[in-house]
């Protein structure tokens, strides 16, 4: 039933704007869309107004890092739409210093989560109101999740009784941070198994 | 002669009573007229989301119940639901009633706490005393089925950690049949109070194209007249099969947003009656060994149970690549989980959308042009908790 909505939306969005979707999927009866930087206004104008769609409500903007990959950043926007009764999710690939539209004019409620993008990822975006820090420390340095930054964070903060009053120094560990490497195989290790069966051949013969 | 008027900038915070937690609200004020209000958050950020990429997923669950500290296990709840939904697996049935059942618990519990202290910020003492009580009895049912009264850690990928006993579900349903007759006290010290109605009545009122502009979710969305509960819409788990109502405002002002509390108090005893009933037997937990652990009893006893035991408490379980996003219909709000998993034990990227964020973010847009006093009146009734805004 909602498969069958998200399948007949991907197929009008995709003649619509066919020349704006990259790539679109459905996958865990999420729909995707992949869209450019440059066309992300546009692509959201038309599924916010279009009488078949109505995707009104912005959901979240969520930012996730790829260090590896070419374009470092991969920003996802969540909408809903309360008409259908569905969710679409758009994405964009932008570099490390890639300036993005803002879209605080489509939708007010963007603004802090822009901010809290910019926060925590250092993204800047255009035309934005107000592009402040948001959740992290007045005059924190550094952007929190981004992959290279480290857990315990450069700073800490404490009380000094010898100078009255709060101090920031640089974090020292006691112990290292543990990090262990999981990537062993659960599943019996892959010589095992060609021994199972190698002993499986034995019995046949 | 026009006379030369200065605004001036007040802090609302950090440490305010009326704030609900560590706001700090930068006021600019003409007179006692509010002309900006700039909310400074992020005094209770404590790197939620960095934290969850570090741990595996039975260890980032506790997380969670640290978030809307007054609603626990309603968090939870999206994160499990997530990650059950990139694993493919199957939650046993009775493992849904008990997760419904203490949802419900939990919208109660969070309902309770904001009726109340709105009533609190705008003079009325008695209610909080009256509530208090009832939520106490409340977190003891928490902690009767978790063992602990607010960080519950109780659900699991696959479902819940422990079944609950015979009693707990006797006596969570004797709180349900005295209940409404609480409701009704509380009802009566508020709903036709004449400084009450005052304080509330045409204060933050919110249009819908306003509501839906804002990103706004739950009661905020219902008080100005949009019918949206995600348990009727997109219904997960088995509120198809429940009969309940949704509590749809009118006007959309602070007053209406206490009135849908409280009928949603009703419905959501309404809930935990009707799963009591039908509470089915059966097990608690998704049978597959790869995910939840063995029993204590097959541990001394199975050579494999042990391993499995090992492996899920050390490595933990590896969840397939992809990227989810589940929502719950919390107290507040949609509370969304934006998984991705890379196919590794820990999960790549979980952004946790929280409904008091939009909301507050609104805080400007709704206060401007009213009086100092408002403040607290429009801030309490958008249900602010900071373990969520701030995450």
């Amino acid at each position: 039933m909602k498969l069958e909505n998200l399948q007949r939306l991907e197929k009008l969005i995709n003649s619509e704007l066919a020349s704006k979707i990259q790539i679109s999927e459905i996958k865990n009866a999420e729909l995707l869309f992949e869209v450019n930087e440059e066309d992300l206004i546009e692509v959201i104008q038309f599924i916010k107004s279009n009488d078949e769609c109505k995707f009104k409500q912005l959901i979240d903007i969520v930012c996730v890092d790829y260090p590896d990959h070419d374009k470092r950043f991969q920003l996802v926007y969540l909408f809903l739409s309360h008409e259908l009764n569905l969710r679409v999710k758009l994405k964009i690939k932008i570099d490390e210093d890639q300036v993005v539209n803002s879209i605080t004019k489509i939708s007010p409620s963007a603004n802090w989560m822009e901010r809290e993008v910019f926060d925590m990822y250092g993204i800047k975006f255009k035309n934005h109101p107000d592009l402040r820090r948001i959740l992290t420390d007045y005059g924190f340095k550094g952007h929190p999740l981004r992959k290279d930054f480290p857990l315990t964070g450069f700073n800490e903060v404490r009380y000094s009784e010898k100078e009255k009053k709060v101090i920031y120094e640089p974090v020292k560990l006691e112990q290292n941070y543990r990090d262990f490497d999981f990537e062993s195989p659960w599943e019996g290790t892959k010589y095992l198994k060609q021994v199972k069966k190698l002993k499986e051949n034995d019995k046949k013969n | 002669m026009t006379k030369k008027t200065k605004s001036m900038s007040l802090n609302f915070g950090p440490q305010h009573p009326a704030a609900h937690g560590v706001l700090r609200l930068i006021l600019e004020l003409d007179g006692e007229i509010v002309e900006k209000a700039d909310p400074h958050i992020g005094l209770l950020h404590r790197g939620t989301e960095k934290l969850i990429e570090q741990k595996t997923y039975t260890q980032a669950l506790p997380y969670f119940d640290r978030l809307d500290y007054v609603a626990p296990m309603n968090q939870e709840h999206a994160f499990a639901l997530a990650a059950e939904r990139l694993l493919e697996i199957e939650v046993p049935i009775r493992a849904k009633y008990i997760r419904v059942i203490f949802c419900e618990i939990g919208r109660i519990l969070s309902h309770i706490l904001n009726v109340t202290t709105q009533a609190l910020d705008v003079g009325a003492l008695t209610p909080s005393l009256w509530g208090f009580e009832e939520r106490e009895t409340l977190m003891t049912f928490y902690e009767r089925a978790s063992g602990s009264r607010l960080h519950a850690n109780y659900f699991r990928t696959g479902g819940v950690n422990q079944d609950i006993p015979l009693k707990l579900v006797q006596d969570i349903e004797k709180f349900c049949r005295s209940f409404p007759k609480i409701i009704d006290d509380l009802e009566s010290l508020l709903t036709d109070n004449r400084i009450f109605k005052q304080r509330n009545v045409d204060i933050g009122v919110v249009t819908k194209q306003e509501a839906l502009d804002h990103s706004f979710s739950g009661v905020m969305l219902r008080g100005s007249g949009i019918p949206w509960d995600l348990r009727k819409s997109q219904p997960y788990e088995i509120y198809e099969d429940l009969d309940f109502k949704i509590p749809v405002g009118k006007n959309g002002d602070c007053y209406d947003r206490y009135l849908c509390r409280i009928e949603e108090m009703r419905e959501s005893v309404k809930i935990i009656l009707q799963c009591i009933e039908k509470l089915p037997k059966g097990p608690i937990k998704s049978i597959d060994g790869k995910i939840t652990p063995p029993s204590k009893d097959d541990l001394k006893q199975s050579m494999e149970a042990l391993i499995h035991h090992f492996k899920l408490f050390t490595e933990g379980y590896r969840v397939p690549k992809g990227d989810v996003y589940a929502a719950v219909e919390a107290p507040k709000g949609e509370f969304g989980v934006y998984l991705i998993s890379d196919g590794s034990n820990k999960p790549y990227r979980c952004k946790i959308r929280a409904p008091g964020f939009s909301h507050l973010q609104a805080m400007d847009y709704l206060i401007r042009g009213h009086m100092l006093a408002d403040v607290p009146a429009v801030l309490g009734s958008l249900d602010i908790v900071f373990g969520e805004v701030d995450r």
